[in-house]
């Protein structure tokens, strides 16, 4: 009696974990399913390539695509020094006590919400970079990457400051023994060392810029052309999705939003192939 | 190395740290600074009385209530549909799976986790279309759809919490009962599950804070701008998030845009409370907190 018990326990943790491992799957499935009908007959290079003028019937997703990849190196450009700036702070440079409540601070910041972000964007940040561009409306790939760049950074301020720690305290108290002052410990010691916990975590910033959806909604602009200087106004694919999606169910524009979610979930993959492949190897060489 | 240089290095992670703050404290100090003064129980309840809000016996028209009501029952729905998913397959992935299976699993779960928000609405959106073809015309975007998107969105969250906590157990915490002649079963739900509980709590509490703060899965799956209370799971619905979202682009009067900073301050005192106590009760968060698109 007790051991069908047992199995039958067993069988309902398997029978969810199907269930759940199969939802990644179903919505790749679904999104190639919607897209499909735009993607036969020699169009799917048009689709990845082409310019986004549905007047046309040209429903390419290659402005977006740009839009998404300029916003997204922008924001992790700013973002990196800063945050390997302030996790050098956290764990080696400042003051112990200020660098613990710093690394407070940023925990707490990972639960400001997106749309706080975009609407402080919206009523703060886009006055100062009209003024700044002198004319525009203020909504430009550098309004939304500068916005991003503070949500990004708690990811690698706290992964980093991870990586930092892993380091062994017995190479740190070598250093000391040396007579290594705290820039030093950092440089030679820490920093090289935590190499590939920065490598990671910059990844993973990327893919939060990647997939991030208000900022780039409420303040990229939203238009359509492929961004030329970074105080042009860009659409991201993940606004692009949000913005078409009142088109009517049965139109080829409705069903472009599809190869957009196709892309972002490609991308979102290459993030997870890309993380494991140097964790992996991380473990590996320790 | 040379004092110069070191008197850089230090210098820029300091001026790095006062920038950072710089910036959380413009936003933060920002959304106070404008709407502080809309602070008040008329911002929640407008003009309808609290007990009669609250007893649903009237509406309430130009208040938040509706909003905030609508997030936590979205929430609380989008929880209960995760939970008993995600801690099962989580016990499952620690105890019962063999490496490979987990190792796949696990390439999954991570897939799952940095899916854009949006393109699980997406997903949310076409499931909603293809019920409503197939199965009942009665069946649109509604709460029922957006829960159930949430709930994939906060799945890997769950999942893994539980994973990390029953993996990080002891060695003779596991053998305990097994040696006095318990079953697998029995020792998983009297000794690993109850010992890893705060490990799956701070998992339960993360998953909570990002259905509370999710706005892309939620606006393509059901929110509008003005539902009231929602009445069925079939309905349409009102939440914070999307109405900060809403009130940016289409405000017409000051005041509205007031209500806006108000609905924002609530939303970001419940976040950061939600995101802190998480962090508190299990200290090395960051590999789950990082993972929010």
């Amino acid at each position: 009696m007790r051991a069908v018990k047992e199995t039958a326990v067993e069988r309902a943790l398997l029978l969810s974990t199907i269930v759940s491992g199969s939802i990644t799957l179903i919505i790749f499935g679904f999104m190639l399913f919607m897209a499909l009908p735009l993607l036969g007959g020699g169009k799917i290079f048009q689709i990845f390539v082409g310019s986004w003028s549905p007047g046309d019937g040209s429903y390419g997703i290659l402005p977006m695509t740009v839009g998404t990849l300029a916003i997204s190196f922008l924001s992790v450009t700013i973002s990196f020094p800063m945050s390997i700036g302030c996790s050098s702070f956290i764990g080696v440079l400042g003051p112990k006590r200020s660098g613990r409540y710093l690394k407070r601070i940023v925990q707490m910041m990972t639960g400001i919400p997106t749309v706080i972000y975009g609407f402080v964007g919206i009523f703060l940040l886009v006055p100062i970079v009209r003024g700044l561009a002198s004319g525009g409306s203020g909504m430009s790939v550098i309004t939304a990457a500068l916005m991003l760049s503070v949500l990004i950074s708690p990811t690698m301020v706290l992964f980093f400051n991870d990586s930092f720690e892993r380091v062994p305290a017995s190479y740190l108290d070598a250093a000391d023994g040396l007579g290594a002052s705290n820039v030093q410990k950092l440089v030679y010691v820490v920093l090289p060392n935590a190499k590939k916990g920065i490598i990671i975590g910059l990844i993973l910033a990327f893919g939060r810029a990647l997939g991030d959806t208000l900022v780039a909604l409420m303040i990229a602009g939203n238009s359509t052309q492929i961004p030329g200087s970074v105080f042009d106004s860009a659409r991201a694919l993940t606004a692009h999705i949000a913005l078409v999606i009142a088109a009517d169910y049965e139109s080829l524009e409705f069903k472009s939003i599809f190869a957009c979610g196709m892309v972002l979930y490609l991308f979102a993959t290459a993030i997870v192939i890309g993380v494991r492949y140097f964790a992996f190897t991380d473990r590996e060489t320790r | 190395m040379k004092r110069p240089i070191e008197k850089l290095v230090t210098g820029f992670s300091w001026l790095c740290t006062i920038m950072l703050l710089g910036a959380v404290f413009s936003i933060t100090g920002f959304l106070f600074a404008k709407g502080y003064s809309s602070l008040d129980t008329r911002l929640i309840f407008g003009d309808t009385g609290i007990l009669d809000a609250l007893l649903l016996k009237k509406q309430v028209f130009n208040g938040l209530f509706p909003a905030i009501a609508g997030t936590l029952v979205l929430v609380v729905m989008s929880v209960a549909w995760a939970i008993p998913v995600g801690i099962a397959t989580g016990i499952y992935l620690a105890e019962y799976a063999g490496d490979r299976v987990r190792g796949l699993f696990n390439l999954f779960f991570d897939i799952l986790a940095g899916i854009p928000s949006i393109v699980i609405g997406l997903f949310g959106f076409a499931f909603s279309v293809f019920l409503h073809k197939n199965v009942s015309k009665a069946i649109q975007p509604c709460l029922l759809i957006s829960s159930i998107a949430l709930a994939f969105l906060v799945l890997p969250y769950l999942i893994r919490t539980t994973q990390v906590a029953l993996d990080g157990l002891p060695e003779d915490t596991r053998l305990g009962a097994l040696a006095l002649g318990a079953t697998k079963m029995q020792n998983i739900f009297y000794v690993l599950l109850p010992k890893s509980l705060s490990g799956i709590m701070s998992g339960v509490i993360l998953a909570i804070g990002r259905c509370a703060e999710d706005t892309a899965v939620i606006m393509l799956t059901g929110v509008v701008a003005t539902a009231g209370i929602p009445g069925s799971l079939l309905s349409s619905y009102e939440a914070l998030p999307f109405y900060i979202y809403y009130i940016s682009s289409q405000y017409t009067t000051p005041e509205e845009l007031l209500t806006g900073y108000g609905a924002s301050i609530i939303l970001l005192a419940m976040c950061v409370v939600l995101f802190s106590a998480a962090f508190f009760i299990k200290k090395r968060l960051t590999y789950m907190a990082f993972y929010r698109a």
